[in-house]
């Protein structure tokens, strides 16, 4: 078959078809996939509030709160044993990373201590930065570990910085972003606690 | 048998990556470990490869002067395709692949394969073309990243090998990148000549 001519109306009719077509595909496959992705973020997001908090038997109804400075706000999961508030997942975020957006779920437990965190999104350098996953919650190194402290008692900025929480080695910056989202999700939380304990109040 | 030399040249003889020294930029980017850069490899050699078979069924229909346009929405289609899919059904290696699937769009392997084979020749050949040179690109990339995962981070695999006081972090980072490839490229072309 020769190659059809490259004439105006040619053109026209090949390129709208081509979108057409490509765009109906790709409509049909987002349907498709839109449930699965869905469910995989809320998974996703339920495996780390399961791993930051304390144990807890029921999730209250999320709300969310306006970040203590400008930006996203934050969502806060409080979590109840046997109808008590036994602390608060808090899904926070910093935008001082080496590669931008850091979002992490933050566990507070009722005494406002830190009881865990996960990170849920970073473009950190790999093998430096990336290391913030578990480098803040190592037992073994007091320094460096923020479970258990709070922003009150504890002064949350790197050593270098005059704080009390050793940096990820070569990783400063990175390091300084991870504290700026967690004590933007203590102040956040602190400041919204008394909503908390009113729902918990009238459950 | 003219088939099989089809499928064996993208692996060795044009590998992409080895031999052509196309699609650098996911190449670097992308293997600071095995996993990642066979993720990328595998999505590649999915495009590619329908990609391909698409090209090759519409190109007579094609106007000369909108190939491109029709060739990279084609290939948009595609990739786009293999993101949500990733992103429904493995979030975790699409979370570290991230901005890197999006851009196998204007990865100029595939781009290449569809303007010098897809457009010349009839499906069958493209389709085999396609997977041919899409295993050469993955294989190229395991290979790149599990010597940067096994120099970097001390692991293979995400399997610890040895501790991570010993490792040489510079692998992991983007000059690694580069040096392991030119050492590759230069021992592979040391073969090649033999």
């Amino acid at each position: 078959m020769a190659k059809r001519e490259s004439t105006f109306i040619n053109m026209v009719i090949t390129l709208l078809l081509v979108t057409l077509i490509a765009a109906l595909a790709l409509g049909y496959v987002y349907d498709l996939t839109k449930a699965p992705i869905e469910a995989a973020k809320l998974k996703a997001q339920a495996e780390a509030i399961t791993k930051v908090l304390p144990e807890f038997d029921r999730l209250g109804d999320s709300y969310k709160v306006p970040a203590e400075s400008a930006g996203d706000s934050l969502e806060i999961f409080p979590a109840y044993k046997n109808d008590r508030l036994v602390g608060a997942a808090v899904k926070t975020w910093s935008k001082k990373g080496f590669g931008g957006m850091i979002s992490i779920m933050a566990g507070i437990d009722e005494k406002g201590n830190f009881s865990g965190y996960e990170v849920l999104e970073l473009s950190e350098t790999p093998g430096l930065g990336t290391k913030m996953v578990t480098w803040f919650k190592n037992p073994d190194k007091p320094k460096q570990d923020i479970i258990g402290k709070n922003p009150k008692t504890t002064k949350f900025q790197v050593s270098k910085d005059g704080g009390d929480i050793d940096a990820i080695t070569a990783s400063t910056i990175s390091s300084r972003a991870f504290l700026d989202a967690m004590v933007r999700a203590y102040n956040s939380y602190e400041k919204n606690k008394n909503a908390t304990s009113g729902i918990a109040g009238t459950k | 048998m003219n088939q099989w030399k089809n499928f064996t040249k993208g692996i060795i003889k044009e590998n992409p990556i080895f031999v052509l020294v196309l699609g650098m930029c996911p190449t670097l980017g992308v293997t600071s470990s095995a996993i990642n850069g066979l993720g990328m490899g595998l999505a590649t050699t999915f495009v590619l490869m329908m990609s391909n078979i698409v090209i090759s069924l519409v190109k007579d229909v094609i106007p000369e002067k909108v190939r491109i346009p029709s060739f990279i929405v084609i290939i948009a289609a595609f990739v786009t395709v293999v993101q949500l899919t990733m992103q429904a059904y493995v979030p975790a290696l699409y979370k570290s692949l991230g901005l890197f699937i999006p851009l196998i769009v204007v990865n100029c392997i595939v781009l290449g394969r569809a303007e010098a084979f897809a457009s010349k020749n009839n499906i069958i050949s493209s389709a085999i073309d396609g997977l041919g040179i899409g295993l050469g690109f993955s294989f190229a990339l395991v290979l790149l990243g599990s010597i940067r995962e096994i120099l970097g981070s001390g692991k293979l695999f995400n399997m610890t090998l040895y501790s991570e006081n010993h490792v040489t972090l510079l692998f992991v980072l983007a000059p690694g990148a580069f040096i392991v490839l030119g050492y590759l490229i230069a021992l592979i072309n040391r073969i090649r000549k033999n």
